[in-house]
């Protein structure tokens, strides 16, 4: 892989790496153990596009993200690898260029926006605290740009909530001032976890147009962790498939939806609730494995109905083809079969 | 999403935790010898509180007597040995922690379980009545008792008894109160079991885990309450020895004599952090959850 | 608000009157004369006589209560046999002592409990961590009295830094203070850490991060603003518990203040004045939780007053 760093003399242009992982390797380290769960990611975030991330619970794909933006949760560390920020390894990252890094560089939205905002703090004052704290701006000013902030991403009222409480905005309304803290410094990454996962289906959809503008508009680098290939469909240009702590498959998403090539994507898309095919719905049979343990070879193999023996004996390597990239021994079977099962 | 990990690697952990941690042992440990020392200790070396000894007062720890024993702990400010006198203080301590607890464990069951089990008007009363001791200050309530009552080993078990009773009727009701509604409880009483049967076959039993544990939390405070008070001089009368009093009569030779003060105040120190630890095991054995 | 403040400030009034009864009950329904009681085995007959007319001793116990009660609520506790004058005013005359000694010590617990539990809620499990639930654990059991004495003697006697009466000056009260405070410390840094330890785990505490927030304003303003409400509880409990635990710490440092007077008045059966006392420092304490109760209503911001 190569890296396109972003040279400073150069302004940013659209589809230069803002992000990468390199063969990242993330465990829980409890004493001399290390318990694999993400087990060697490589991803790259382009400026002006969404790429989403998708997997069941437990594949690694939330702490992947955090890792881009140096908050894995205690006990868990990138064991190897490394993770680039706007070409910069940060494994050399000291806690204060991480601090410098957040906001500015990467930033990240929730899943719960009820439980990422402070209970104790008004909203407003929330959203201006990087202005407070990072560029140091009087409280007038922080203010106003909270405020202007807030209408950007479509808080009616803006002037008068500000001084609101979370508990007193509505679901809706408190992601979008998630997001607006996620703007405020103008980073060049941008961190989506389930950012609507929470939220109503009426809402969802707002807050998913209101995140396609924005990333249009600031040109961001997106990474879109999800499970639902519907949301994913709805904003993001390439998708990447998790499952065991490994990409299965990765490509543009016109591309991966029509011929998936990974048993388990062909999987999620058929679980999908409005699939194709009249709306019956499959779900993928058995249980993602014990991180801890993870079955031998293909770590698909046990719920693979593709599954041969070469599958119990071989993990397939992630073997790339243009802009497409399979781990699978049986790929070209998968894609054979969705094309007979649905011709288009 | 990757919250099964962690949780997964941790559980072993709890497991590992049920049992007694060493420093459990250790506090068991030093509350066996205190224990010892109260019930053997005056036999082996009896207190006399007027026998002095003036050439061989103010001894530092280690110093030759004249008869050629060794007061190992030193004499104080009449020539009386400290050993002696802190074996003499821990019989007291032991003797008014115990019957403290007991009685006013005894107090706080009886009134607990009425409360508890029966509620009602008792209930209100027994609850307002404990409310109102609570909102008061027990230090107080225990100096006011002590001083009408006047300096004596009795005195002083009332006296702490009155103000602890509270704290074990409530524990008692809570427990009380949760078995009442219980559906053995409920079955045991439409299969036509008295009131009385109920209480001492189904009630009273879940009582016993947490007035144990609250018995031995309050073991040490009463410890230290009484030390106070003979401290002030309202607790145990001259005659008799009680590690607050030593710690009082001390101050006056504490440049000359740090021993007397110092002495049993160490040895009340332990064997309350002893029983504190102690009472910690206690409580997480009995609740697993409460350590988490 | 109005109605739960005058709810609570009606308990406050329910309580003092219990204090006040209780007081009369042990010091009248005890077993042994009053009179004798208060003049002791050696007074004659016709002194016995003398003060039951005075204080009414003759006439039945509702009635001697009836009459009491009316005089407290004329603010009239009495008159203290052994300083002359009202016992309420010498008890008020020594409240201030009491109140700046609890003060300080309420102020040194926290300006040193906090930031350590703070500190040891970034790092649980390590060194610092184990130091201060071992020294909590110790602290709680070293008899505050003792403490007192060493204190006393290590830097008043031996380094000769602080004084240890009020004869010197105002920095008189802080070995007082520190007495006072140095078992509690240890135990409001347990509070803080657990309190902050559970606090940290929580999303929002992630969001600030993700915001590039230093660790310092993440625990000193976010963690710290929603561990506010317990912190502010426990202060309130803390400062009540110091100025009822003053008692000891002023004998032994013979400070000028309403627990040092209560012993006095109690070991002389000056009741009078012992009822004024305990009065007095069951009204603040009841005082305390009621400001406590007002602060939590204003520092939750969920809690509309009407829902408390």
């Amino acid at each position: 892989m190569t890296v396109s760093a972003v040279h400073p003399a150069q302004p940013p242009a659209p589809g230069d790496v803002a992000a990468e992982l390199r063969d990242v390797h993330i465990g829980f380290r409890s004493g001399r153990d290390v318990t694999p769960v993400v087990r060697g990611v490589g991803l790259r975030l382009r400026r002006g596009r969404v790429l989403a991330l998708v997997g069941e619970s437990g594949s690694g794909k939330s702490l992947t993200s955090l890792a881009l933006i140096g908050l894995l949760p205690p006990g868990a560390e990138v064991t190897s690898g490394s993770v680039v920020l706007d070409g910069a390894d940060t494994g050399g990252f000291s806690a204060r260029r991480w601090r410098e890094a957040r906001g500015d560089r990467v930033a990240m939205i929730f899943q719960d926006p009820m439980a990422a905002l402070n209970p104790g703090f008004a909203v407003g004052r929330q959203i201006a605290e990087p202005f407070r704290r990072r560029l140091r701006l009087r409280r007038r000013e922080a203010r106003e740009r909270a405020v202007a902030l807030m209408r950007e991403v479509g808080i009616a009222d803006a002037e008068s909530r500000y001084g609101d409480h979370p508990h007193e905005f509505s679901g809706g309304m408190r992601q979008r001032a998630v997001i607006a803290m996620a703007l405020a410094l103008g980073p060049s990454v941008l961190l989506a976890d389930e950012p609507t996962t929470a939220l109503d289906v009426t809402v969802q959809a707002q807050i998913l147009r209101l995140l396609a503008r924005r990333q249009q508009e600031a040109d961001l680098a997106t990474l879109l962790v999800s499970h639902d290939l519907g949301v994913v469909a709805r904003v993001a240009q390439d998708v990447a498939v998790m499952y065991a702590g490994r990409i299965v498959e990765r490509g543009p998403l016109d591309d991966v939806y029509t011929r998936p090539s990974h048993p388990y994507t062909l999987g999620l898309l058929e679980a999908m609730p409005d699939a194709r095919d009249g709306g019956r719905l499959k779900p993928i049979k058995g249980v993602p494995p014990d991180p801890r343990r993870p079955p031998g070879g293909c770590a698909f193999h046990p719920r693979c109905p593709f599954a041969t023996d070469v599958c119990r004996d071989e993990d397939p390597p992630l073997a790339e083809d243009g802009d497409r990239a399979v781990a699978c021994h049986h790929a070209d079977e998968v894609t054979a079969s969705r094309e007979t099962e649905e011709p288009r | 999403m990757s919250a099964i990990a962690p949780v997964a690697i941790t559980a072993p952990e709890v497991r590992r935790r049920r049992r007694l941690p060493a420093r459990a042992w250790a506090g068991i440990g030093i509350v066996g010898v205190f224990v010892l020392a109260a019930v053997l200790g005056p036999l082996l070396m009896p207190y006399d509180p007027v026998a002095t000894d003036l050439p061989h007062r103010l001894l530092p720890p280690g110093s030759r007597l004249g008869d050629g024993s060794v007061a190992w702990l030193g004499t104080d400010q009449v020539g009386r040995d400290m050993l002696t006198t802190l074996l003499a203080g821990s019989r007291v301590s032991l003797l008014v922690g115990t019957a403290t607890v007991l009685i006013g464990g005894a107090a706080g069951l009886v009134v607990g379980l009425v409360s508890g089990y029966f509620g009602g008007w008792a209930d209100t009363v027994l609850s307002r009545f404990g409310d109102m001791q609570l909102a008061f200050p027990s230090i107080l309530l225990a100096i006011l008792i002590a001083g009408v009552l006047g300096p004596s080993v009795t005195n002083i078990v009332i006296t702490l008894a009155v103000t602890r009773w509270v704290i074990f009727a409530r524990v008692v009701r809570a427990s009380a109160l949760a078995t009442r509604d219980l559906e053995f409880v409920d079955s045991a009483r439409v299969l036509g079991a008295g009131s009385a049967r109920i209480l001492f076959r189904h009630v009273l039993p879940s009582c016993w885990q947490p007035l144990l544990v609250a018995a031995t939390v309050q073991i040490g405070l009463v410890m230290v309450a009484e030390a106070s008070l003979s401290f002030l001089g309202l607790g145990i009368p001259p005659d008799q020895a009680s590690w607050g009093a030593t710690v009082s009569a001390g101050r006056d030779y504490l440049g000359s004599a740090w021993w007397i003060s110092t002495m049993p105040a160490i040895a009340l120190a332990a064997v309350v952090t002893a029983v504190g630890i102690v009472g910690d095991a206690f409580r997480d054995l009995a609740d697993p959850r409460a350590q988490l | 608000m109005g109605r739960f403040l005058l709810k609570r400030a009606g308990q406050a009034l329910v309580v003092a009157w219990g204090a006040i009864t209780l007081v009369f009950v042990v010091v009248r329904v005890v077993p042994g004369d009053p009179a004798t009681l208060i003049l002791g085995p050696d007074a004659s007959a016709a002194q016995l006589d003398s003060v039951r007319a005075d204080f009414g001793l003759d006439k039945p116990l509702w009635q001697q209560y009836l009459t009491h009660m009316g005089e407290v609520l004329h603010g009239d506790f009495g008159d203290s046999w052994r300083l002359g004058g009202g016992a309420m005013g010498a008890t008020l005359d020594r409240f201030p002592a009491t109140l700046a000694l609890a003060a300080l010590a309420l102020l040194i617990t926290l300006a040193v409990g906090y930031p350590l539990g703070m500190l040891c809620a970034r790092r649980p499990g390590k060194i610092l961590d184990l130091l201060v639930s071992t020294g909590s654990l110790i602290g709680q059991a070293v008899p505050s009295f003792w403490l007192g004495i060493v204190l006393i003697l290590l830097f008043a006697r031996q380094l000769n830094w602080l004084p240890s009466t009020t004869g010197g000056g105002p920095a008189a009260v802080i070995l007082p203070s520190v007495t006072l405070a140095l078992p509690f410390v240890g135990w409001l840094a347990r509070l803080v850490r657990n309190g902050a330890l559970e606090e940290t785990g929580k999303d929002y505490v992630r969001t600030a991060r993700a915001k590039g927030t230093g660790e310092g304003a993440v625990m000193y303003v976010h963690v710290a603003r929603n561990i506010a409400l317990p912190v502010v509880t426990v202060l309130g409990l803390l400062m009540g518990n110091f100025i009822a635990n003053a008692v000891i710490v002023e004998v032994v440092f013979s400070w000028p203040g309403i627990g040092s007077l209560m012993v006095d008045a109690i070991t002389n059966r000056d009741y009078a004045v012992v009822e004024a006392a305990i009065v007095t420092i069951t009204v603040s304490y009841i005082a305390l939780n009621l400001l406590v109760d007002v602060l939590c209503v204003a520092l939750d911001p969920r809690l509309t007053p009407e829902s408390a």
